[in-house]
């Protein structure tokens, strides 16, 4: 098999069996690439000489006998909202075009630390902002099952460029499901950790309390290898759990009798796809087969989180994008004077979406407005928290589809309420902080269905742990997008 | 129809901590531009801000100094407003839950001590510096210096229960004196590590509303702040008077011309905006750390004055006015405690000290002459070894060399004068040499004998001792 289309525990052992160089299976990547970026655009800026130096030092450390680290040499791309020192971070925005930070992300230090090969920085839409990759203020990224549609977003680019070979892992950020939800559209596996389990320092801040950094793989044992190498403590980041990270292989169990399963009623209601739905009821049998118990539980608060989160993340939103005003850094306008100035470089810099929740998030904050908007979100927030510790009262993890519909079609989406509505099921979960993964369980004409498992707060694990025993009773992670090639 | 003022205070203060509040960065005051600045400070994408704790620590302490309570939980806020020297376009404050709350200080006004509410204190970081080409008006660009954007500081808010300008400039000093006990801040106006905005409105005597409030800016020194409150008083009551309406706005104090402008209509004023700071987490401080805080705060300003009036037996005001400034009151009491008369100390630490170190701008831990050297000073005196006068050479000697006065009094033969014999041979030679002095005396003119004394006080260079000349004086004279 192509190596380009393997997995990072193949290549490893392949790696450290010298059956295979980092620097050929580097190669192999960037030779994909060039097949398939014209049709799928993952890549806003491709770093193929660094990932070529990087991959030549895991070859002599291979050569002197040295042992590696699971990610050493294997090829991954990062979202290019996540910092990277001296390499172009532009989070898909004109604003940031040309803005080279002078420092990493931690988890980009982290991946280092484990001689990890970074193809590049992938696109996603502007700021983060959307669940399609059509925001995106460079391009628009095609879903390799179907390149007439979406990758799902923001993390499109990310979860693009795992599916069509264009890299073997990647790092995406989800606010309110952009790893979930696009891992979903494309057939991969992707996670979003507990809030506060990965460092964000480095990740350009779209809605801080929302934020956080996760993997999105070809399989569930990559998101654990993944997840070992970037979760933990950073004390440069405040509202890091200061909590030591487990190893997450040793979740990978293929065992889940006796798991108690919740189904939240209010994720089945009106708006899922009929197929979708019927492919995680498939899953859930399948689940129940092995051995979990499933019951029916109620978030009674679910209908408010979406409403709750598109006042929470535009706030925060409005307040962390303040400071692209062609001052100091980024894109800069001549103005005759400072308001000017501000205003051309900002409406010139920002796409029509951020513009949008820029807009929404400083009317939801101002004077006379706070309390009906800002402060009643924070209370549905308590209340959606709320919700899941009752549910987690009775159950281990919840299942819901990970979105209501599979991939849909470049520009179908048109109103972006009907686009908002694409993260209800992912929204809630990033309100609560809970960690929440979302793997491949079924097709529907072709494209692939994502199921979500959710978990308590850094029960990774034991999220890991069901993802894998349903991944491995099944065959659907080792299917490769066919990009018309096959 | 009488108004009376009403004042309330916004003092800022910069914390003498070594970093700043948010990121690693020296807080050194005038170091190069934009040399104390990173990532963090500079607010690029994707960094993130960690409080320094001794932030915290200050803010407590300074709490505990005004008589706060200190807030068991506490958290950051932003503040949201553009402006170039601030380059997140948010600046990180508190706002609903400050760490203090409650407190207050009392001044003392001609003579009377009044108690003035403190309502909070909280921390938040500075914003960088403007240079612009020119003047603001007419420059062409401006530069930024982001050296003090993150330096800590606290903003300390009072009641609005000032009644004068000289009742404002007295809480202002007030709380420098404190600040500076407490050694939180350097607090020079000059360098801006104080400052002070005042809320000032009027309404008639014995009405409860307030009045319109002018919000009054630029006041870079303790004059300035009472100069513009006075012509703000000025002004308002002129268009009151008049019948006419205060208008709620921003007025900045033109020192130079001495009047206060407008600067901006408050209805005009930003939406802050404020909301919860989501990249830090609230602050929750140990009670056990705010009492060992508590237990850690030095002898305060007015403790300190009780202290002075009771055991030393100074008057209200030289015991105010050393117990100031905490080095000068350290001063004090270490020439006490060298064993110095009170009074003498005091008289000495307001009079030749204070001249010296005013005149040479340095502070009294800065004095070349230390405590125990005064001390000797003053002994020499008690003892009679040197007059009050010759003293001050002394001492000026004491101030250039650095050497003790003992030394001073041996080299230079400074030594009093106080053998009867050797003045009494000065003495009648200066009535043989003023026959018209003496003339006068016996003419009953007391006044003439002041000449005499002098003469005899100059022939002696200064060393014979005043009283023994004035005694001798008066029994040759009458003996004539």
């Amino acid at each position: 098999m192509d190596l380009f289309k393997q997995t990072i525990h193949t290549l490893h052992e392949r790696l450290t069996k010298k059956e295979i160089s980092a620097v050929e299976l580097a190669k192999s990547v960037f030779t994909r690439t060039d097949v398939v970026e014209s049709k799928i655009r993952s890549y806003i800026t491709e770093t193929r000489e660094q990932a070529m130096a990087q991959a030549a030092a895991v070859d002599a450390k291979l050569a002197k006998g040295e042992n590696i680290a699971p990610l050493a040499g294997i090829p991954g791309a990062l979202k290019d909202n996540i910092c990277t020192n001296g390499v172009k971070t532009t989070c898909a925005s004109k604003i940031l075009a040309n803005f080279v930070p002078p420092y990493n992300a931690t988890v980009v230090d982290k991946l280092a630390a484990q001689d990890a090969v970074i193809t590049g920085k992938a696109n996603c839409d502007e700021f983060a902002m959307g669940g399609s990759t059509e925001n995106s203020g460079f391009f628009v990224t095609h879903n390799p099952w179907d390149i007439e549609r979406v990758p799902g977003g923001s993390s499109g680019g990310s979860a693009s460029a795992v599916a069509a070979g264009q890299a073997i892992w990647a790092l995406g950020s989800d606010t309110g499901g952009s790893i979930r939800q696009p891992a979903a559209y494309c057939g991969a596996v992707g996670l979003k950790p507990t809030y506060g389990r990965v460092s964000r320092y480095g990740l350009v801040a779209y809605a801080s309390s929302l934020d956080q950094i996760g993997p999105i793989t070809r399989d569930v044992t990559d998101s654990a290898l993944v997840l070992n190498a970037i979760a933990g403590y950073d004390a440069k980041d405040s509202t890091s759990i200061n909590e030591a990270a487990p190893d997450y292989t040793q979740a990978l169990v293929q065992d889940v009798k006796g798991l108690k399963i919740g189904l939240p009623k209010e994720y089945f209601g009106a708006g899922i796809q009929p197929e979708v739905a019927a492919a995680i009821q498939k899953a859930v049998e399948q689940l129940k087969a092995m051995g979990a118990e499933v019951k029916e539980v109620s978030l009674p608060h679910t209908e408010y989180a979406l409403p709750a989160y598109y006042l929470i993340a535009p706030a925060e939103a409005s307040s962390n994008l303040a400071r692209y005003d062609g001052v100091g850094f980024g894109h800069r306008a001549e103005g005759s004077d400072i308001i000017e100035m501000y205003k051309k470089s900002r409406s010139e810099g920002f796409g029509p979406e951020v513009k949008r929740r820029i807009m929404l998030g400083t009317y939801a904050l101002s004077s006379g407005y706070y309390d009906a908007y800002y402060l009643k979100a924070l209370q549905v927030r308590t209340l959606v928290k709320q919700d899941f510790d009752k549910a987690f009262g009775e159950v281990d993890v919840l299942i819901t589809p990970t979105a209501p519909t599979t991939a849909f079609k470049i520009g179908e989406l048109s109103d972006p309420l009907a686009m908002y509505l694409q993260d209800i099921y992912t929204i809630p979960i990033n309100l609560a902080g809970l960690p929440g993964i979302s793997l491949p369980c079924g097709f529907v004409s072709g494209l692939p269905v994502g199921m979500q498992i959710i978990g308590k707060p850094l029960a990774e694990a034991t999220i890991i742990q069901a993802a894998y025993a349903f991944e491995q009773a099944n065959d659907y992670h080792t299917r490769f997008a066919p990009l018309g090639e096959e | 129809m009488k108004y009376e003022t009403v004042i309330g205070l916004e003092v800022h203060s910069e914390l003498k901590t070594k970093s700043k509040i948010f990121c690693g960065c020296s807080t050194q005051f005038g170091s190069d531009q934009n040399t104390n600045v990173c990532p963090v400070c500079l607010g690029l994408p994707g960094v993130l801000p960690v409080i320094n704790e001794k932030v915290v620590e200050f803010a407590v302490r300074a709490g505990l100094a005004l008589n706060c309570k200190i807030l068991p939980f506490s958290k950051f806020d932003r503040k949201n407003y553009y402006y170039p020297d601030l380059p997140k376009n948010y600046q990180t404050s508190q706002y609903d839950l400050p760490i203090a709350v409650d407190g207050y200080l009392d001044i003392e006004v001609n003579g009377e001590t009044k108690r003035i509410g403190i309502t909070r204190v909280h921390m938040e970081e500075d914003a960088g510096k403007l240079v612009h080409s020119g003047t603001i008006s007419n420059s062409e660009y401006a530069l930024v210096d982001y050296n003090r954007t993150g330096v800590p500081l606290i903003e300390i808010v009072s009641e609005p229960e000032l009644r004068s300008p000289e009742e404002a400039k007295a809480y202002l000093e007030k709380m420098k004196s404190i600040l500076q006990y407490i050694d939180v801040s350097d607090c020079k106006m000059e360098e801006g590590s104080l400052r002070c905005d005042a809320n000032i409105s009027l309404r008639p005597v014995g009405t409860e509303p307030f009045g319109t409030k002018a919000e009054l800016k630029n006041l870079n020194s303790f004059r300035s702040v009472q100069r513009g409150l006075e012509y703000e008083v000025e002004r308002q009551t002129e268009v009151l008077s008049e019948g006419g309406h205060i208008i709620q706005e921003t007025r900045s104090w033109d020192e130079n011309k001495g009047v206060t402008l407008s600067m901006r209509n408050k209805e005009q004023a930003h939406d802050y905006r404020y909301f919860p700071e989501p990249e830090l987490v609230p602050i929750v401080v140990d009670p056990a750390k705010v009492e060992s805080i508590r237990a850690s705060l030095p002898e305060l300003p007015d403790a300190r004055k009780a202290r002075f009036v009771a055991d030393y037996g100074l008057s209200a005001y030289d015991a105010e006015t050393i117990t100031a400034s905490r080095a000068m009151a350290d001063y004090f009491d270490a020439t006490v405690k060298a064993g110095a008369d009170a009074k003498a100390a005091a008289n000495w630490l307001m009079g030749e000290v204070s001249k010296h170190l005013n005149a040479a701008n340095k502070s009294a831990e800065e004095c070349p002459v230390a405590a125990v050297q005064l001390a000797s000073l003053i002994a020499l005196i008690d003892k009679g070894t040197i007059s009050g006068k010759i003293a001050k050479t002394v001492f000026e000697g004491m101030w250039d060399s650095g050497k003790d006065a003992e030394t001073i009094v041996k080299e230079q033969g400074l030594v009093q004068i106080s053998d009867e014999g050797a003045i009494v041979a000065i003495v009648d030679g200066v009535i043989a040499a003023s026959p018209q002095s003496v003339a006068d005396f016996k003419a009953g003119k007391e006044k003439a004998i002041g000449f005499l004394v002098g003469q005899v006080m100059k022939q002696s260079k200064g060393r014979a001792n005043p009283e023994l000349v004035n005694k001798l004086l008066k029994e040759r004279l009458a003996a004539l």
